[in-house]
């Protein structure tokens, strides 16, 4: 493999990468406050057709994402309801919500544009557009250095540099700030952040708001940056996927870059080769696309290090009388 | 006593909440721009109007008796089995081995070596999932969702690698021979001037999941083990007291519900398409997820819960056909139903308990 070549697989891994991280960061604030989401691949898919949607209809790729924001915000009303308000299971709330997005999607796509489920291919100003860094085209005749700035760093959307700025946001207010502290410690023993007077029904709906956020970011990149409008079930796994990245990340931001970077790559690698041929050995396309959840059970089963979830998670908080 | 009587908790609470999905339904109808009122007539006509209609009704019921019962016994014994999907593909990779190479006398044999061996299969599926939450506590229902993926990427393996036929193009295995296809509803109740069920898919397969409803009462309620399960899943540490294992307990009940997800694919793989595809299980081991909770984790509910589904599906497939509403609509009522029956349910109960705590104290 040349260095061309590798660069374009990093590219596309940066590409890939990026949907998986927003849904990994939006689980990471869900669940570190102590609510369960395995309805990520939902919400994600709900936020790429409601972006794709407005932005096929208005030409506005912001009021796409705006509309994108909204749905997934309302997925996630959702579950808080049946999750926090009326303490139910969390686990089944998030599959309802895969599903309710998967039927709902269809069936509205189909209804609004008649294309079979999907939306009109998105043009112009309907897309998210690669941003040129400065000096991009400059450097790029140094050596090493300048293809790499040029090809691997320059040239992604938008939305690409705000994932990656997400990470040590999170960063920062998990452990920098008051909200964060909060947060990390209503997912561990929400009965003490009660006792200190402080709404653990209040600091569960606001990061379930945020997961929300982050999950229509997603959805939005997927639909409006990586691809050029929504078809039926355009997430295939991601949330899923995103899901195994936050478990291998052990609930941790900085991790789950990591993580979602190497589950990119595999991504990107299962999209560009077929079968990999090593030295004789030829490891066939499924098991790079199977790579991801073998290595989340593997690191659930703690032969890797133990990966322990917040204490209270997928517990509803029932305030003492 | 601040509790409602049994018969509202087991009867009144899902009926509710069932209302409630079909109203949203219809309102998602109306939003589409459709009449709800012809589409339920549509549905019913073409599911239940016809004795082919039924047939079809009757075949999704048996995948979703299977499935249903599958996440009843994980219900029972507290654990979330979401990996009847992957449990049933593997289940149809066993189906497809024993009827493709041994060579069967009679269908009857092949139909009883082939659930023994989806069974088995489909267990299997379910006992690294079983064993790793049993033994080193990591979370049954990421390891399922996990390994409904791995059981896809294993299959479609298989399936291009392994099992398609020389020159086949579609990802599948050869036609399994003619002495294991099973008799369907056509061939056992139609006559000459009495055609019924023409050219539908059910087969006996229903009647061996009607069979697994009534062993599945009889293990849960009747057995040893049965009341293990139960009491593990009522309480844990009471359960260890009496000196019930739980990681006996865990790894058993996985594997029976592993196992009776693996035999939906009888149904699907011997019974219907004679040869395993990629896409066999359709979703089913989801929709078993709705079923088991509208069901209540009891055989009669979940036999009636998943005939409503499959009235869904059949009835589903109609309104796709005539109408402009997409097969999806059914994917939407399975989510409000599990979202009432199964994450809401608070929402329906504790207004009903009210009503009956206040008549009660009206009379007492």
């Amino acid at each position: 493999m040349d260095f061309a070549t590798l660069l374009q697989v990093l590219d596309s891994t940066v590409r890939l990468a990026t949907p998986l991280l927003f849904a990994c960061l939006a689980g990471l604030f869900s669940e570190r406050s102590g609510v369960v989401d395995i309805g990520l691949e939902g919400k994600m898919l709900a936020a790429a057709f409601a972006s794709a949607a407005v932005a096929a209809v208005t030409g506005s790729v912001w009021l796409g994402l705006l509309a994108g924001i909204v749905s997934a915000t309302l997925m996630s009303a959702i579950h808080g309801l049946a999750s926090i308000t009326f303490r139910g299971n969390q686990l089944i709330s998030g599959v309802a919500i895969n599903f309710l997005a998967s039927g709902l999607t269809v069936l509205i796509a189909q209804s609004w544009f008649g294309q079979g489920g999907r939306t009109p291919s998105l043009i112009g100003g309907g897309r998210f557009t690669p941003i040129t860094l400065p000096f991009a085209e400059a450097l790029s005749g140094v050596p090493v250095v300048g293809p790499i700035y040029a090809e691997l760093i320059s040239g992604h959307s938008i939305l690409v540099y705000v994932a990656f700025l997400m990470v040590p946001l999170t960063w920062f207010v998990l452990y920098r700030t008051r909200f964060g502290l909060r947060l990390r410690a209503v997912g561990e023993a929400p009965e003490a952040v009660d006792t200190a007077g402080v709404s653990v029904i209040g600091l569960r709906y606001a990061a379930i708001a945020i997961c929300g956020l982050l999950c229509g970011l997603a959805g939005a990149y997927l639909a409006t940056g990586l691809q050029a409008g929504f078809v039926r079930e355009m997430t295939a796994g991601r949330g899923y996927i995103a899901l195994a990245a936050l478990i291998f990340a052990k609930w941790r931001p900085w991790y789950a870059l990591w993580a979602c970077l190497l589950f990119g790559l595999l991504q990107a690698v299962a999209l560009r080769y077929q079968n990999i041929d090593l030295g004789g050995i030829v490891i066939p396309v499924q098991v790079m696309d199977a790579l991801p959840y073998i290595l989340t059970v593997i690191i659930l089963a703690g032969f890797v290090g133990k990966a322990i979830p917040p204490r209270a998670s997928g517990e509803p908080y029932l305030k003492e009388r | 006593m601040d509790k409602m009587p049994a018969w509202a908790d087991a009867v009144l609470v899902p009926l509710i909440s069932i209302l409630l999905a079909a109203a949203l339904s219809a309102l998602v109808i109306l939003a589409i721009g459709e009449n709800p009122v012809d589409a339920f007539r549509l549905m019913v006509d073409g599911a239940l109007m016809r004795s082919a209609g039924w047939g079809y009704t009757l075949y999704y019921t048996t995948n979703f008796i299977f499935t249903g019962l599958c996440v009843a016994v994980a219900f029972h014994a507290k654990m979330f089995n979401i990996g009847g999907e992957g449990q049933a593909m593997i289940g149809g990779l066993g189906v497809a081995l024993v009827c493709l190479f041994i060579p069967f006398p009679h269908w009857s044999v092949g139909l009883l070596v082939a659930t023994l061996a989806a069974g088995a299969f489909g267990a299997l599926w379910a006992l690294i999932p079983a064993y790793l939450q049993a033994k080193r506590g990591s979370h049954i229902v990421i390891t399922t969702i996990m390994f409904n993926f791995i059981a896809s990427a294993v299959l479609n393996y298989v399936l291009v690698n392994v099992l398609r036929p020389q020159g086949a193009m579609d990802p599948a295995t050869a036609k399994f021979p003619e002495a294991t296809r099973l008799p369907t509803f056509q061939d056992i109740f139609a006559t000459a001037e009495n055609p019924l069920f023409r050219g539908s898919p059910a087969n006996v397969t229903f009647f061996l999941a009607v069979l697994a409803c009534v062993a599945f009462w009889f293990l849960m309620w009747r057995t040893k083990l049965g009341y293990e399960i139960r009491a593990f899943g009522h309480s844990e540490s009471a359960a260890r007291y009496a000196g019930i294992s739980p990681v006996r307990i865990t790894i058993v009940a996985m594997l029976i519900s592993g196992g009776l997800a693996g035999m939906m694919a009888l149904n699907t793989t011997m019974g219907e398409a004679e040869r395993l595809v990629m896409n066999a299980t359709e979703g089913a081991g989801f929709i078993g997820i709705a079923v088991a909770l509208m069901g209540r984790s009891h055989p009669v509910g979940i036999f009636l819960a998943a005939l409503l589904f499959g009235f869904l599906y059949q009835g589903g497939a109609e309104l796709a056909l005539w109408t402009n509403i997409p097969r999806e609509l059914i994917t939407v009522i399975q989510a409000l139903v599990i979202l009432f029956t199964g994450a809401l349910d608070n929402m329906v109960r504790m207004p009903l308990e009210r009503i009956f705590l206040a008549t009660r104290r009206r009379n007492g």
